[in-house]
């Protein structure tokens, strides 16, 4: 095997934060035409590595060496000169803007010293087509009315765009569904192509396995380990985890754990969807699958009061239903976590133990006290934040400063200081490490254990199926199948893309 | 800054960042403040210096306290100052000189001042007007019904039991000689106002609709019936502020100009967030006793009025830039 010279390289790198070494010494290279893949637990040290490559945060010790050059940038925008682009998990596109602005934000082509939005489509739409993907988007569509697959091929193409050499994706498939990670694939395959250089941070095997010339494992800010050619999965996940993951997903509900229906719902609909009919029981956790598009969040909001089904009947409890506020069906004993919790769940300049009494507090007195509401006082809620786990300096520090995994578990414990009859997860999961992941799955099925109806929906197929008593499948808007446990991925794939008859 | 709201120190498994108990900044300059008047005016350190000095900042400083709820909540509160005007005009019209009104005059102005409160939180939450544009309609508007209702001249008197509140001193009082009726409803309000602001759900909710409303609402957080609360205290504030200046500053229509500006500073001075999430009561009142020493000192220089106004301004400007710049560094990523 030959060896090309790296096209960036990172040597020892050491960074501390107040209080934390989060890396120590880690050794990293990118190689033209290939994929790197970086793996590791949330706080390992892979997005503190690639904000040092892109130049957000600056390194203690060590060298960053782009094209046999050390360079020392001292801000982003240094770093994309120097040809290296980071796509983060967090969108940085202007909502309100065309694609077409988006991509060449900076950097308008101009005729007569105004913006030409002629050309400027043009070569979006040209640099949409390199990786096929000029028919689903349309350049001078506003990226607000984009779903989040396509919002990230539009930062893709905003990458590709500026002809860059290396480029960091952070967990580019968390949001996609099977056929948009397909799409993606294919683009890195072309990238390839070109000579780029891919950085792929992921925690999932299978991506690793499909798209990987090479992976590092960071754990605790050090190279755990580096193969230069990619090895079988149980060995990157035991680098990982630092022990082996047979207990990943919890145990199955026996029978005589599945309880009496708790909310029931018959015909029920509304502008998005059509028809919907089933039952969850107490005791069960309920997956629901679908594409992009199929409307499962939509059902999720329907029966959390915040877009209402306007026909049908829903009974929870063998009580009416039909809620227009979130307010009221909290009150009637439902908890949802959204999928997006920065924009949904977290009130992020408030404290930990803040974020976990939020509902307690809202749904007391206004006048009351705030540290001991009817559902809670403030030491229980420190009290629940340990027993889950939830690791902070203090509870009455920002939750900002949290991991994901620490974030979504303080929410966690904000619906159960309320001890709710549902509560409904939305992809739980998303941007978590493998370690807190098996960690909500079995929080999921130890609230099911004391008699809580559990309504998942997720975009990880594998994670619907392994943690899943019940797979329903949405397509369009309408449930179109129900499986029990076991049932392969195939089958719930071929429901969801509904490109066959489906046998329930 | 709700340092004392939530003391949950207990993580054992997680280490302890050596966190020292944080102390508003604002404290210390207010403190250097005091020490540069004395310096400038020693007869600043005797009773009638400093509770003089109190007596004339109880108004803005419960005005500010009233304030930060707004600000917390995500909002403005432009209006406070016309409200001042209309409390002062309103009742000297009321009073018409006759001291035995006192008594039903007070509880009409606080009416006025629920009912203005009200408006501006239905007009914000369920006509979803930006508060700023909400608030400054309502200012206008009170300003024009002050300027009306007095046909343009009001009287010039109000009745010594309405002046009670804002002008009398309680003499003999050991060691401090005399206390101010001004700064003792200062102090009830700004009590009043910490508890509510500091121990209570409203508080948290006001911090949680101000920091993200979406994930407020989505928690069940009665967003509607938080805000207009919030305004609501802030016109509740308004028209306490109002009765302490008619009490000092006689009766005119311009008693009240520029005190929503002033309020609004004294909060930003206070630490607050000025897009929400963030702030504290007793900051604001310390931020409000820093905007009348600042002044009180420019006066000791001799600086005229406009010279005030454009340090005013100045001062706004580099509190919200040192708030931006220390929550940056603070913030990490």
């Amino acid at each position: 095997m030959n060896t090309p010279s790296p096209v960036i390289e990172m040597r020892a790198i050491t960074k501390s934060f107040p209080g934390v070494k989060a890396l120590k010494g880690v050794s990293f290279a990118a190689y033209p035409g290939e994929v790197h893949a970086l793996a590791g637990e949330n706080g390992a040290g892979k997005s503190t590595l690639m904000k040092i490559l892109s130049g957000v945060y600056r390194l203690d010790d060590g060298a960053v060496v782009v094209g046999g050059e050390e360079r020392h940038f001292t801000h982003p925008l240094e770093a994309i000169r120097a040809g290296i682009a980071v796509i983060y998990q967090e969108f940085s596109l202007l909502p309100e803007r065309t694609v077409a602005q988006n991509i060449f934000l900076g950097r308008e082509p101009t005729r007569f010293g105004l913006v030409d939005h002629r050309a400027m489509n043009r070569e979006a739409r040209r640099v949409l087509s390199l990786f096929g993907s000029a028919h689903r988007i349309e350049a001078d569509t506003v990226v607000a009315d984009l779903d989040v697959a396509s919002q990230q091929l539009v930062e893709i193409a905003k990458a590709v765009s500026l002809d860059v050499r290396v480029i960091v994706m952070d967990e580019p498939t968390a949001a996609l569904n099977e056929t948009e990670c397909e799409v993606l694939f294919s683009l890195v395959d072309t990238l390839k192509k070109r000579d780029v250089a891919i950085i792929y941070i992921t925690h999932r095997m299978r991506e690793i396995t499909r798209l990987a010339d090479r992976v590092t494992v960071l754990k605790d800010g050090e190279t755990a380990v580096s193969f230069d050619e990619v090895p079988e999965p149980d060995a990157i996940v035991r680098a990982m985890v630092g022990r082996d993951i047979g207990d990943f997903y919890a145990a199955p509900a026996t029978p005589q754990e599945i309880g009496d229906i708790v909310l029931s719902v018959r015909h029920g609909g509304n502008d998005r969807l059509r028809n919907i009919s089933f039952d969850l029981r107490a005791g069960e956790v309920v997956g629901i699958a679908g594409l992009q598009g199929a409307e499962r969040v939509a059902l999720a909001k329907a029966i959390f009061g915040i877009s209402p089904f306007t026909e049908g009947e829903v009974m929870l409890a063998g009580k009416s239903a039909r809620f227009n506020h979130p307010r009221d069906a909290i009150r009637a004993g439902i908890g949802l976590l959204p999928g997006d919790r920065k924009a949904e769940g977290l009130v992020l300049m408030q404290s930990v133990t803040d974020n976990g009494m939020l509902t307690a507090r809202a749904l007391s007195a206004l006048a009351g006290r705030a540290d001991a509401t009817a559902f809670a006082t403030t030491e229980e809620m420190d009290g629940l934040l340990q027993d889950l786990d939830v690791r902070a300096g203090s509870f009455s520090q920002e939750i900002k400063a949290l991991s994901g995994g620490n974030q979504q578990k303080a929410i966690v414990a904000r619906w159960l200081a309320l001890a709710p009859r549902l509560l409904i997860f939305i992809e739980p999961t998303r941007g978590i490490d493998v370690n807190a992941k098996a960690g909500i799955y079995h929080l999921m099925r130890d609230l099911a254990r004391k008699g809580t109806a559990i309504m998942m929906i997720s975009s990880d197929l594998p994670e619907v199926l392994g943690a899943a008593d019940r797979i329903l499948v949405m397509r369009g808007g309408e449930l179109v199948a129900a499986f029990p446990r076991g049932v392969s991925e195939a089958d719930v794939m071929l429901a969801a893309t509904g490109e066959e008859a489906v046998a329930a | 800054m709700s340092q004392q709201t939530v003391s949950s120190q207990q993580a054992p498994g997680a280490p302890r960042s050596g966190r020292l108990p944080k102390i508003n900044p604002v404290f210390f300059v207010l403190a250097a403040l005091l020490v540069a008047i004395t310096l400038s005016n020693p007869n600043f350190v005797e009773p009638t210096g400093y509770m003089n000095f109190l007596k004339r900042a109880a108004p803005l400083a419960i005005l500010a306290a009233g304030q930060i709820y707004v600000i917390v909540s995500g909002g403005f509160d432009l209006s406070v100052g016309s409200l001042i005007t209309l409390t002062v005009v309103g009742s000297s019209m009321l009073l018409n000189n006759n001291a035995d009104a006192t008594w039903w005059v007070i509880p009409i102005m606080y009416a006025v001042g629920l009912a203005v409160g009200v408006v501006n939180g239905l007009v914000v939450s369920f006509l979803r007007v930006p508060s700023l544009i909400a608030t400054l309609g309502m200012m206008i508007t009170l300003n024009g019904a002050a300027f009306m209702w007095s046909s343009g001249s009001p009287r010039g008197y109000l009745p010594e039991t309405f002046r009670f509140f804002g002008r009398v001193n309680i003499q003999g009082i050991p060691l401090i000689q005399f206390l101010p009726v001004a700064l003792l409803v200062m102090l009830a309000a700004g009590s009043y106002l910490f508890w509510l602001m500091h121990r209570t759900n409203l508080g948290r909710m006001l911090h949680a609709i101000g920091d993200n409303p979406r994930a407020a609402q989505m928690s069940g957080v009665p967003i509607e019936r938080v805000r207009i609360t919030a305004f609501v205290v802030s016109s509740l504030s308004a028209v306490t502020a109002g009765i302490l200046l008619g009490g000092f500053a006689g009766v005119s229509t311009d008693v009240g100009v520029g005190y929503e500006l002033q309020a609004i500073t004294a909060c930003v001075i206070g630490g607050a967030q000025l897009l929400g999430g963030r702030g504290s009561v007793p900051a604001s009142i310390a931020g409000a006793l820093t905007l009348t020493a600042i002044f009180t000192l420019l006066n000791f220089i001799g600086l005229p009025k406009p010279v005030r106004d454009v340090v005013q301004g100045v001062i706004l400007i580099v509190a919200v830039v040192l708030a931006t710049y220390r929550r940056n560094r603070a913030g990490g990523t």
